[in-house]
């Protein structure tokens, strides 16, 4: 297939199967993680935190607690600043209660002291009056007359008047008349569908270390996505200018976009300045779930009209979305993903965004879109079941193209959506043959992808070798992805490069990572910085031979005259250059700072096999494959690895995992027992396609990869599951009860 | 209650070390042996980070106190490679990107080299099986799987 591209076609290092820099470290045991730094006088501090779901904070005494030996110190939100801005606020509300605990483990207080045995018994000792309050965890049931209020006052301008206060937000997209469009279709489904929170799961539980000197200046030590976001949240909550906060991040065992905010870190700086001494948090796996991540639940009403050719002539979505007891905007994300893989003439999706005493949802893989995809996705299956149509060629059929007009807005650059869509078709696996009780589901995916700022610095040695400083954590193997743009662009061998993820203080602000951003922002980045590394040595090199800068070109990891007029001279290799740098200028670097746009959405395509026990509703996937536009593999491993990975926790998402709640608002499932992520005998081999429609937004072509694997597997499945057993299942997780209850209901 | 004397051999070294009677071998291993492959995902047993090898088992080590490990014998993941030789498995996860954020690494490298030791030759069934209590996040254990299978082949000389 060819496609017209400016971005670059012919690779030496990208697209190979390199090893990575950090593998021996992470298979020998020798990289720090959150949880593994210790520094001498260190302070061990843990969080008391809410067994209400909804209660005020009457009083606080901690008394008993400080007159234990070794307690040193104990802190509440009196002991932070109260900032202006509302959203800092909340993140720091979140981490220490302010006169109402608002979910089942909402924090409280610190506590610091001198070993976790005493600190354990100190926690026990910290006396807090509490007045329970009614609460209320569903999201249709807080946006029901009547409703406990979670917290009055956060509904913003959008919000019709009348609406609950529990309604933080309303945001509405799409084009087209409705109304006419669903008078020219031949069969209208609507369709309700409920899902649950997840959570991200990451092995490795938050841990930071802060040690706060007497002179105001504070180093932070932790596990996180971004660690300039932390640094400037925490410098906010704790009411210190940012140049005085250095934060370093460690190794990160999994974050999925639930560690790009702060929990604890705002409470180990109070306790080490309260005490003078560094203090060490690590969160329990029972408070990571309690008190981090999850998702939204949601709440959603799907309508689709089709013609019996299969066209779609009208779609309309509601989504309700429940993102904690905080404001969050998650389901602008989910309205706008919903229909996005189709192309329509008449579009409409509203989202609400719905307060409850749970945890504040934080970001979890392309958040908002597997759920608002799989109300969608399930009901296009079940106009194609009714029509009698095949559900990939009629995805074909209506699937969004370069200059469609999207239904959230904007209009698509170059996608790979329906050559997605065509491999899909193509494959073995949609023809394999399925047994008694099996089911085939498929289901589109979509993600918007994000750039951000960035800043990378190159630095030549005079070895010839090559140091790169980038700013984001290495959280999907991004620092062999970016060692081998570097050594693409500069024409050098790939181990000639070491790139190192750096701290606040040492390079510019960088964004989170998230959004799928770090190989393509930073991989733009790092190919500006090595051009920008180039051109100087081209000047070096022009020096040397006495001619001019223009006269000089790059090629294969040496300057060379530029054709018979620039003189005859030998290529000067980069470690020619490098050996010269100091009788020829001084040291040879590289810098790129830039707000990347241009990073070209993603599409995915799912084909799931599912077969289901009509005796107990017990599932197994039998055969997956993934299918997904690169735009350009860098690291075809990793790019598969991203795709295998986020398939498997969408398996979860739709057959097991959830939130689980009793009557009294407490969660009751905050376990790996009892929330049950996929284990590998659970599964089998994901099959993976890689697509490459490069993206010219990239000077090599590259999409973000790592979101987008999440979004289909919801549908995919839930499609996969109704065929199998006759029904159509609209509620996840598909647990076993759920199954058998519809295997029972259809008689 | 009085601290306890324990004495035990961790990856081949004789080592000495006195804890509280409530503490974990997992946190005696991190904390006073400086042994931090060894990671506290759940501290339930249900997650498989802390995995390590106690008298040729497979055990949490989240889930067995400091003080049972006096006179036994224990391998971490810091015992598998030989100087700057590393163990076909470990070679075999770098090789074939079976690891991405690496935190469960070393403990699903301390259950298959366990695995290997008992059956050279496990079909995918029963590495899928052995593997069961370690979780991953990140791969989807698809990459996982096939590193065992080619670096038990490699072992075998296939």
């Amino acid at each position: 297939m060819n496609f017209i591209s400016k971005t670059k076609a012919d690779f030496k290092v990208v697209g190979t199967r390199v090893p990575r820099p950090d593998g021996v470290d992470k298979v020998t045991g020798r990289a720090m993680y959150g949880a593994d730094i210790t520094v001498p006088g260190m302070l061990t501090g843990l969080v008391l935190r809410s067994p209400h779901a909804h209660a005020t904070i009457d009083k606080i005494d901690a008394s008993k607690a400080l007159a234990l030996p070794g307690v040193k110190a104990v802190v509440t939100c009196d002991d932070l600043g109260v900032p202006e801005d509302a959203s800092l606020r909340d993140v720091q509300d979140n981490c220490l209660a302010r006169g109402k605990v608002l979910y089942h483990g909402h924090a409280v207080a610190g506590i610091a002291a001198i070993d976790m045995a005493t600190a354990k018994k100190a926690l026990k000792l910290i006396e807090v009056s509490y007045t329970p309050l009614p609460h209320v965890t569903d999201v249709d049931a807080a946006m029901a007359d009547g409703a406990p209020v979670v917290q009055e006052g956060r509904a913003d301008e959008s919000v019709p008047a009348g609406s609950h206060p529990n309604v933080t937000t309303m945001q509405e997209f799409g084009h087209g008349d409705l109304d006419a469009g669903f008078a020219k279709a031949d069969k209208i489904i609507s369709r309700s569908f409920k899902t649950a929170a997840t959570h991200q799961g990451y092995i490795e539980p938050h841990a930071c270390l802060a040690s706060v000197g007497t002179d105001g200046k504070a180093d932070l030590w932790c596990c996180t996505q971004g660690q300039y976001f932390v640094r400037e949240l925490c410098a906010g909550i704790m009411g210190m200018a940012t140049s005085q906060l250095r934060v370093t991040a460690s190794e990160i065992g999994g974050g999925f976009g639930g560690k790009t905010t702060v929990f604890i870190e705002p409470v180990a700086l109070a306790l080490s300045r309260k005490t003078g001494r560094p203090v060490k948090i690590v969160m329990t796996r029972e408070d990571v779930f309690r008190a981090t991540g999850p998702t939204c639940s949601s709440s959603i009403d799907v309508k689709i009209g089709m013609t019996n050719e299969g066209r779609i002539t009208a779609a309309d979505a509601q989504l309700r979305y429940q993102g904690g007891a905080f404001p969050c905007e998650t389901v602008s994300m989910g309205a706008q993903s919903a229909f996005a893989a189709y192309d329509l003439d008449a579009v409409r999706t509203q989202g609400w965004n719905v307060l409850t005493n749970r945890p504040k949802e934080a970001a979890y893989r392309a958040p908002g879109a597997p759920m608002a995809i799989f109300a969608v996705e399930s009901v296009v299956d079940e106009l194609c079941q009714e029509l009698g149509l095949d559900p990939l060629k009629t995805r074909l059929l209506n699937a969004a193209d370069a200059g469609t007009k999207s239904s959230y807005g904007p209009t698509f650059d170059q996608i790979g959506l329906k050559a997605t869509l065509q491999a899909a078709l193509e494959h073995d696996h949609y023809r394999a043959p399925l047994g008694e009780n099996q089911g085939r589901g498929i289901s589109c995916g979509f993600w918007f992808n994000f750039g951000g700022n960035t800043c990378v610095s190159l630095n030549l040695n005079f070895d010839g070798t090559v140091g790169i400083t980038e700013g984001n954590p290495d959280i999907g193997g991004s620092r062999a992805a970016i060692s081998m743009m570097a050594a693409e662009e500069l024409g050098i061998p790939y181990e000639k490069v070491r790139t190192i993820v750096a701290d606040t203080n040492s390079l510019g602000h960088n964004d989170v990572t998230d959004g799928s951003r770090v190989t393509f922002a930073v991989g733009l980045a790092t190919i500006e910085a090595a051009r920008a590394a180039i051109r100087v040595m081209c000047e070096r090199a022009a020096k040397v031979w006495g001619i001019d800068p223009d006269a000089v070109v790059w090629e294969d990891g040496c300057a060379k005259p530029s054709g018979p007029n620039a003189g005859a001279f030998d290529p000067m290799s980069i470690e020619e250059i490098a050996a010269s740098a100091s009788d020829t200028g001084g040291p040879i670097a590289g810098h790129y700072e830039v707000n990347a746009e241009g990073a070209g959405v993603s599409f995915g395509v799912h084909i799931a096999d599912l077969e289901v026990d009509p005796e107990t509703g017990h599932t197994q996937v039998l055969r997956y494959t993934v299918f997904q536009d690169a735009g350009k593999a860098v690291h075809p491993d990793y790019v598969e690895g991203q795709m295998q990975g986020g398939a498997v926790q969408g398996i979860g998402w739709a057959l097991n995992e959830e939130y689980i709640y009793g009557e009294d608002g407490r969660l009751e499932n905050a376990g790996f027992l009892d929330y049950r992520v996929p284990v590998a005998s659970d599964l089998p081999s994901i099959d993976t396609v890689i697509l490459e429609i490069p993206n010219p937004g990239h000077p090599y072509g590259v999409r973000g990869v790592g979101e987008t694997p999440i979004v289909p597997p919801l549908a995919a499945l839930a499609n996969a599951a109704s065929r199998a057993i006759g029904a159509r299942m609209t509620e996840l997780p598909m647990s076993p009860p759920k199954l058998l209850a519809a295997i029972m209901a259809k008689g | 209650m009085k601290n306890i004397h324990v004495s035990t051999k961790v990856n081949g070294d004789e080592m000495e070390f006195i804890c509280p009677p409530d503490e974990t071998l997992l946190d005696a291993l991190r904390g006073r042996m400086g042994l931090s492959g060894a990671k506290e995902g759940c501290g339930t047993g249900d997650c498989g980070a802390c995995t390590v090898v106690m008298d040729g088992r497979v055990v949490a080590s989240c889930l067995v106190l400091g003080a049972e490990a006096d006179g036994a014998e224990i391998t971490t993941v810091e015992g598998m490679s030989t100087g700057d030789t590393l163990h076909p498995l470990q070679q075999s996860f770098i090789d074939n990107a079976a690891l991405q954020c690496g935190i469960c690494t070393p403990g699903i490298l301390v259950a298959a080299q366990n695995l290997l030791e008992r059956n050279p030759d496990p079909s995918e069934t029963e590495i899928r099986y052995w593997l069961a209590g370690n979780l991953c996040r990140c791969t989807g254990y698809d990459k996982i799987i096939k590193a065992v299978q080619i670096a038990a082949a490699e072992m075998r000389g296939a």
